[in-house]
């Protein structure tokens, strides 16, 4: 952390000296930057000849507070999770993002409607989808399950199913199998028969389940055969099967859909470029570039029709988005707000089951 | 010292004998000596300094720090001071009345301009989980608040009326609270204040605490056992043999916990080595395979294998210079081979076994990895929930109430060791 910092201030500082038009972006690394890197940063030097910083950061929220709290920040745009950005808009960290900035879809849509629901708040916007979904391996399975029901219909598709150890994410699944409208589910959650309801659900199948924590984790489970069915994040299972070439697949019905958003830091040393940086990246074009790169899905309703092929060049990309019109049909999007008030609650819940 | 006192000390203790003992300069012999003895140990005290000092700031400072936080909060004390200020002004049982209301209201205001809902509203949510949005929303409608400030208040939330809610942000308005100890034994207070064991479908602390303390036992008594014949061997083979052996012992010590751990999931799991072999040589059938990992019993496999050498070697240091031959006196004056081990050769190893068990016991107390991925859901440990808070739930208070107490419950044992080993007796290597 205090490495980054220093590495951060430091390439900063030089950056500073080297031009004033620049903008320092702090995302997550690895094959997540270089499709950001490829779909916004050269598209956005190239046209407004403004210089984009690239820095690394294991979790881009982290410099946040320390940067903001030292008066020392030397980042304009972080591409932080959702909670986060809730988090650090609360704790007064971020600048608000005026939403009218945003360039609307080609047809004219404004971008407050373009955008999927709960992708712009106060200060963040959304760039792409990812999505917790179930998968599994076709060599293990007799059939094929189709919905979040067969998930959880032991007799149907008998073995051992693969589970994220956390009250997130497994308390909808089990809702929604059991018959719950993805609309419905977080109301039903705020009560106490909807939570007796949902851990009765994962009673049926309690003995069955192997918790994984990691998200490296499920690829493993499911080739191994240790499981044969698992929820996973839906990058993981698509690198796994077309970069590796396991037979996985993945049941869109029930998947649960989370944002990555660009936050502006309060007193970013160029915020004019941070807004223009957002508002250049997040149109219908750019997002729909970066699903070529990475399968996360674009954060604007019009970027699904534009996104093309994998890098390999024959991978279509669209039915692999979780943003597919195919794969919204039974969608739910992760309720931040619920989570912030009932995590604790939650999980409390969930571990003390867990050890029962 | 001077003279004098060197007069003072002599005729304090009449009886001392070394009065014509002096040095070649003329002073007490007795009085020159302690003067070099407290240079030595000067000496020996700047040479430690760095040490000390190392272990003030990277340890003990930050634990204390961290410790101190399982009863300090001051998130609520902090942004809430109007209704700091009522709680201090009225007592227990006074209803929330207009005047309460109106402190809320200008600490709300004050919320939104400092942007600090968030802050306040995770506080309070720690005891009373769904009301950090209850915080959030009124903050960002606090600019519209008009007198009077009860009904105004009540407009936005029906909630503010709840009187569990001010019975809790009372508890929260003091910066030193009680309350995550509380939380850390499963234990909770109601609107009146009693002190209640929380829902049965939610209790797991206590019950945590239990498992680990069990499992560390456990694993301790199979490290030894597992551990003693092997130190033995190690200690009475000859030096070249032994040391073979020994770089067995140590080769897993040096490898990777992560590569340990991962290696017997591939040998555990239903789908892995053991079983296919099992199945393969008709000892099971491929419906009835095993599950030997994800739940307790691999807790247990994994963490012994990972700290048996701790077990080890002390022991092989202990035994290697026990002297073979008081056995064979033994056995030479008539004892039977388990006498002479029983009376013999296992007292002079205790200094071995008691360090050794200490050392399983304490790491396996605070093991966090291993059960965190082998463990499933019932072979989990009170680590993996401080984990837990430190990482996800970012509730730091209650972690480190657990931490403390779990430091509290071990601190407890080394004193019941102490007293009934010895630390004395007690020989690391």
């Amino acid at each position: 952390m205090k490495k980054t910092l220093i590495l951060t201030t430091a390439l900063a500082g030089f950056a500073f000296a080297a031009t004033a038009q620049e903008v320092n972006v702090m995302s997550w690394g690895g094959a997540y930057t270089k499709s950001q890197v490829e779909a916004y940063g050269k598209p956005f030097t190239a046209e407004t000849g403004i210089k984009v910083n690239w820095i690394d950061a294991d979790n881009p929220a982290t410099p946040i507070k320390a940067q903001v709290e030292a008066g020392n920040v030397t980042i304009d745009v972080a591409d932080v999770e959702y909670s986060d950005a809730i988090r650090l808009c609360d704790e007064g960290l971020l600048e608000e993002i005026d939403h009218s900035m945003l360039p609307p879809a080609p047809d004219g849509t404004p971008a407050e409607e373009d955008f999927l629901e709960g992708a712009l708040t106060d200060c963040a916007v959304a760039n792409i989808v990812w999505s917790t979904v179930m998968a599994y391996n076709t060599d293990n399975v007799n059939g094929q399950p189709t919905s979040i029901a067969d998930f959880f219909d032991t007799e149907k598709f008998p073995g051992k199913r693969g589970l994220r150890k956390s009250a997130k994410a497994t308390l909808e699944m089990a809702l929604m199998a059991d018959g719950v409208p993805a609309g419905e589910v977080y109301d039903m959650l705020e009560t106490k028969e909807g939570v007796d309801r949902a851990f009765a659900k994962l009673d049926t199948i309690k003995d069955d389940i192997i918790w994984w924590e990691a998200g490296a984790q499920p690829p493993q489970l499911l080739a191994d055969g240790e499981v044969v069915m698992s929820t996973a994040y839906n990058g993981r299972i698509f690198n796994a099967a077309v970069a590796e070439g396991q037979p996985f697949e993945i049941v869109w019905d029930g998947q649960i859909l989370d944002y990555d958003l660009f936050v502006v830091p309060k007193g970013a040393p160029n915020k004019d470029n941070a807004m223009k940086f957002i508002a250049f990246a997040t149109d219908t074009q750019r997002l729909a570039d970066q699903a070529s790169w990475i399968s996360y899905g674009p954060a604007r309703r019009s970027s699904g029709a534009l996104v093309g092929k994998y890098v390999d060049g024959k991978t279509e990309m669209a039915p692999h988005m979780p943003t597919s019109e195919a794969a919204l049909k039974n969608a739910l999007v992760n309720n931040f707000e619920f989570w912030a008030d009932r995590d604790t609650d939650l999980n409390e819940r969930f571990n003390a089951w867990l050890s029962n | 010292m001077n003279d004098a006192a060197a007069n003072a000390a002599k005729a304090a203790s009449p009886e001392m004998s070394d009065d014509h003992l002096t040095t070649a300069d003329g002073r007490p012999l007795k009085v020159a000596l302690a003067e070099a003895q407290a240079k030595a140990r000067r000496r020996a005290f700047l040479l430690v300094l760095p040490l000390l000092a190392f272990i003030l700031v990277s340890f003990v400072f930050p634990i204390t720090q961290l410790l101190y936080r399982s009863v300090y909060n001051p998130a609520f004390s902090d942004n809430m001071p109007a209704l700091v200020q009522w709680f201090s002004e009225n007592s227990d049982s006074t209803e929330p009345g207009e005047d309460a209301f109106a402190a809320l209201a200008s600490d709300l205001k004050s919320l939104r301009e400092n942007k600090t809902a968030g802050i306040v509203g995770t506080r309070v949510n720690y005891d009373l989980p769904g009301s950090r949005s209850l915080f959030t929303k009124s903050a960002r409608k606090a600019s519209k608040l008009e007198p009077p400030y009860r009904e105004a208040i009540l407009d936005i939330d029906e909630d503010w009326a709840d009187p569990l809610l001010w019975r809790v942000m009372r508890t929260a308005s003091s910066p030193i609270t009680g309350s995550f100890y509380l939380a850390a034994l499963d234990r909770t207070r109601d609107a009146e204040g009693n002190i209640q064991p929380v829902a049965e479908e939610r209790q797991v602390y206590i019950k945590l605490f239990k498992r680990t303390l069990f499992l560390s036992a456990l694993i301790t008594l199979t490290t030894l056992i597992l551990g003693f014949p092997v130190a033995h061997l190690l200690a009475t083979l000859p030096l070249r043999q032994s040391n073979l052996l020994m770089i067995f012992v140590l080769l897993p010590f040096w490898t990777s916990l992560l590569v340990r751990t991962t290696s017997w999931i591939v040998l555990l799991q239903s789908q892995g080595v053991i079983n296919n072999v099992m199945v393969a040589t008709g000892v099971l059938d491929d419906e009835s395979r095993i599950q030997m990992i994800y739940n307790q019993t691999g807790t247990i496999i994994a963490m012994t294998h990972i700290l048996l050498p701790f077990m080890i070697l002390p022991l092989y240091s202990v035994m290697r210079p026990i002297d073979p031959s008081y056995v064979r006196a033994a056995r030479s004056l008539g004892a039977s081979s388990w006498t002479a081990f029983r009376r013999i050769y296992l007292p002079q190893t205790v200094p071995g076994v008691a360090a050794g068990a200490l050392l399983v016991f304490i790491l396996a107390v605070g093991y966090y990895i291993t059960p965190a991925l082998v463990g499933g859901s019932n072979g989990q440990l009170i680590s993996n929930l401080i984990a837990f808070h430190m990482q996800k739930s970012l509730n730091w208070s209650l972690a480190a109430a657990l931490a403390a107490l779990l430091l509290g419950g071990v601190l407890i044992l080394y004193w019941l060791y102490d007293r009934l080993i010895g630390i004395d007796n007690l020989k690391l290597g």
